[in-house]
């Protein structure tokens, strides 16, 4: 039964990893995936370009600007001399930001009337325009209370002490990084999972497979195996690479990122396994594998927070594997997390594991065509 | 009809079109990944995705409860932003922010009240859960707004005029309310097209190669070009479709402006699909096997759409290198033409640019088609 179990393994290695193309597209594509996507998931802005528009000619105005310039988000790109030219500029996209300083900021200011300080922002992308103002008010903060300190005015009765746990300087990459490898593992498993029932279909060989010796549960076995295999590789020769070169702190325990890796290997292997049963063609395992990963990957959490969805499709979120290896990951690495206060994470993927595997077994038997 | 009894060429055409469609008609999953899958990805996404965080779940903790530590709890209360729960000390609320059941603290030490009326002002003390970084900044925005709100109202209830020596006036252009889903929900009508757009097509050629149908086709007088041409008229057919329903949805069921003409839309659509058909031709065409053509699709397409086309994640942000591989993401040049177009309207100095790669991509995968197409049958 050991020898019939490794040559069916053995079989089902050969047919992924022969093709010279197939073979490619299954190493290559992650690994420049993971740096290209490292590169480019993050919420940091960089070099928001934007527009001077200053009327005023007085010194405080000038230490304002100098403290937009001297940020390193910020790039000055265009410096306006009239109103009209703001419109146009903001259209095209040629600048994401203006700032506009009144004929009568110096003076206000001097005078302690509070002076306005207008900035407009292209809210196409209402994400960054939320980002851009965020690093604004940053710096308008920052002027005013040195403003305050060096005209001996009154301060504040109460001020803000902002702190953040787990990821000090609120590096957006140190959130997005363990959710690729996460995202990227699925895609792997799904990939190699998702089509192997439904091409030997579509050939006609799975008949021939289900009048061998073999049961249901041995060739299920026997396709889920290197699916799992690969994806643990892929995850692990990942993670080298992000701790080592994007610099992501490993702060948790390793046996519990393998062991919530390995759950969801299965309840991924399962779900491809299941997408691969139900299809008669490869054409249809495809579409099936993408109805499936899209969905799983944009309600994961990956980019946009689970909270901030509607209670229906939070709860549609529970059956979607990733979301769980998700908060795994980011548990793992940045907070430090053991098996302790993992648990919640692990048993529904389990579930969704067995259930799709089962329900996959099932299938071989009872549709044939 | 004259013509076509007459000219061979059309006539062949218009059979290889019909032939396409009845394969469609007959294989219920092309229809379903024309038009089920956009409604179906379109409502998931429209509704589920969304950066706007409120109800952020924060707890409150003032050592030694006072008016002033009240007054200021009650203006955290008063905001839709947050869901604030009151805990008794640092101990428990700490431990609520390991356990994931809140997203920030407020803490106000024992001589807040005290302090209020000292020289240096008294501190709020705020942690955030910083392993969302975007979730955490905005956390801190809200708490920023608030503060500054509860320092005039306490200003004006003592007779005073609270002066800040700058006042930031904030105007956000083309999206007022900073609604995410003003911008989410036209980038995700570029991703579903390009999914789809590029699915259908990834596959056929590869099946007909594998399938060894397009030799069979070829010994007929049918020429590639046309074999080609049936296919894209076909699927092109069906993508607008499906375009169609994405951006009436978009429009109508989700009330995202349109404040841009509808017929450039369209346009510019009609442009990106060619780009997206020709894209997933040219991958079947390479492949000629629908298991690889079809991971070359799944690994090229979506993952690619959805982090380096602009949808979610800023391209100006990223380093060079990456920023010259958004280029030849085809997805990215018709997210910035229907954001654009959504929200801003017909600024011919964004669009024309956009749409002209458009143009030049789709040439270019419908030549490497083309091309690979040929050289192989001689």
């Amino acid at each position: 039964m050991l020898t019939r179990m490794i040559a069916l393994i053995y079989k089902e290695f050969l047919a992924l990893l022969k093709d010279p193309k197939s073979r490619l597209v299954l190493i290559a594509p992650p690994m420049i995936q993971l740096l290209v996507f490292g590169y480019a998931a993050t919420f940091d802005l960089k070099d928001v370009q934007y527009a001077l528009y200053n009327e005023d000619k007085g010194i405080a105005s000038r230490e304002l600007v100098a403290a937009f310039d001297g940020a390193p988000a910020f790039r000055r790109a265009a410096t306006l001399q009239s109103e009209e030219q703001i419109a146009p500029l903001v259209d095209s996209r040629g600048v994401l930001m203006v700032i506009h300083i009144g004929p009568r900021f110096s003076s206000d200011l001097l005078s302690n009337k509070g002076a306005p300080l207008q900035v407009i922002v292209d809210g196409r992308d209402s994400n960054t325009a939320m980002i851009v103002l965020n690093y604004v008010s940053t710096i308008v903060e920052r002027f005013n209370t040195q403003w305050i300190k060096d005209h001996g005015l009154e301060n504040a009765p109460a001020k803000l002490d902002v702190r953040a746990w787990f990821n000090p300087n609120l590096e957006s990459r140190w959130f997005f990084i363990p959710g690729i490898i996460g995202m990227l593992t699925l895609v792997t498993t799904m990939l190699v999972t998702a089509l192997t029932v439904a091409r030997e279909r579509e050939q006609g060989t799975f008949d021939q497979l289900l009048v061998t010796p073999f049961r249901p549960g041995e060739i299920l076995l026997g396709k889920a195996l290197p699916g799992f295999i690969i994806g643990l590789i892929q995850a692990s020769v990942i993670l080298l690479i992000a701790t080592k070169w994007f610099d992501v702190p490993l702060l948790g325990s390793l046996p519990a990122f393998y062991a919530g890796l390995s759950l969801f290997l299965v309840s991924g292997v399962g779900s491809g396994m299941l997408i691969s049963s139900l299809a008669v063609t490869q054409q249809q395992g495809l579409l099936g594998a993408f109805l499936f990963m899209v969905p799983a990957v944009i309600l994961s959490g990956f980019a946009t927070p689970i909270a901030n969805m509607p209670h229906v499709v939070q709860m549609v979120t529970l059956i979607d594997p990733l979301r769980y290896f998700l908060v795994i990951l980011r548990k793992v690495f940045l907070e430090g997390a053991g098996f302790d206060v993992l648990m919640d994470q692990f048993w529904p993927m389990a579930v969704i594991g067995a259930a799709t595997l089962a329900l996959a077994s099932w299938l071989f038997r009872h549709r044939m065509y | 009809m004259k013509e076509i009894t007459r000219g061979g060429s059309l006539m062949r055409l218009r059979g290889l079109v019909k032939k396409e469609f009845l394969q469609i008609a007959r294989d219920p999953s092309s229809i379903a990944i024309a038009f089920l899958m956009p409604l179906f990805l379109l409502v998931l996404f429209g509704f589920g995705v969304s950066l706007d965080a409120d109800h952020l779940p924060v707890a409150l903790v003032a050592e030694q409860p006072t008016l002033d530590s009240d007054d200021f709890f009650s203006s955290i209360e008063g905001s839709h932003y947050f869901v604030p729960r009151r805990f008794l000390n640092m101990a428990s609320a700490e431990e609520a922010m390991r356990e994931g059941r809140v997203n920030a603290i407020v803490h106000l030490r024992a001589d807040f009240a005290k302090q209020l009326s000292s020289r240096e002002g008294a501190d709020i003390q705020i942690i955030v859960n910083g392993v969302d970084a975007n979730t955490a900044r905005l956390t801190q925005g809200y708490l920023q707004g608030v503060w500054v709100k509860w320092l005039d109202r306490r200003a004006k209830a003592a007779g005073r005029d609270m002066v800040m020596p700058v006042k930031l006036e904030e105007r956000v252009w083309y999206n007022a309310d900073v609604k995410s889903r003003n911008f989410l929900v036209p980038g995700l009508v570029a991703i579903i097209m390009t999914l789809i757009g590029t699915l259908l097509t990834a596959l056929v050629m590869a099946r007909e190669w594998e399938r060894g149908t397009l030799e069979a086709l070829l010994v007929t007088p049918v020429s590639m070009t046309e074999v080609l041409l049936g296919k894209i008229i076909a699927y092109f057919a069906l993508g607008t479709g499906g375009m169609l329903l994405s951006v009436g949805l978009a429009v109508w069921l989700f009330g995202v402006p349109l404040v841009g003409s509808f017929w450039i839309l369209l346009i510019c659509a009609s442009l990106f699909l060619f780009a997206a058909l020709g894209m997933g031709l040219a991958i079947s065409t390479m492949a000629r096997n629908q298991f690889v053509a079809g991971q070359i699709a799944i690994v090229g397409t979506f993952l690619p759409a959805f982090l380096l086309s602009g949808f979610i994640f800023d391209i100006d942000s990223m380093p060079s290198i990456v920023q010259f591989i958004t280029h030849l993401i085809v997805a990215r040049y018709f997210v910035s033409i229907v954001q654009t177009l959504f929200m801003a309207g017909n600024v011919w100095s964004v669009l024309l640019p956009n749409a002209f790669a458009l143009i030049v991509m789709a040439v270019f995968f419908m030549s490497i088609t083309w091309r690979k197409s040929k050289k192989r049958l001689e």
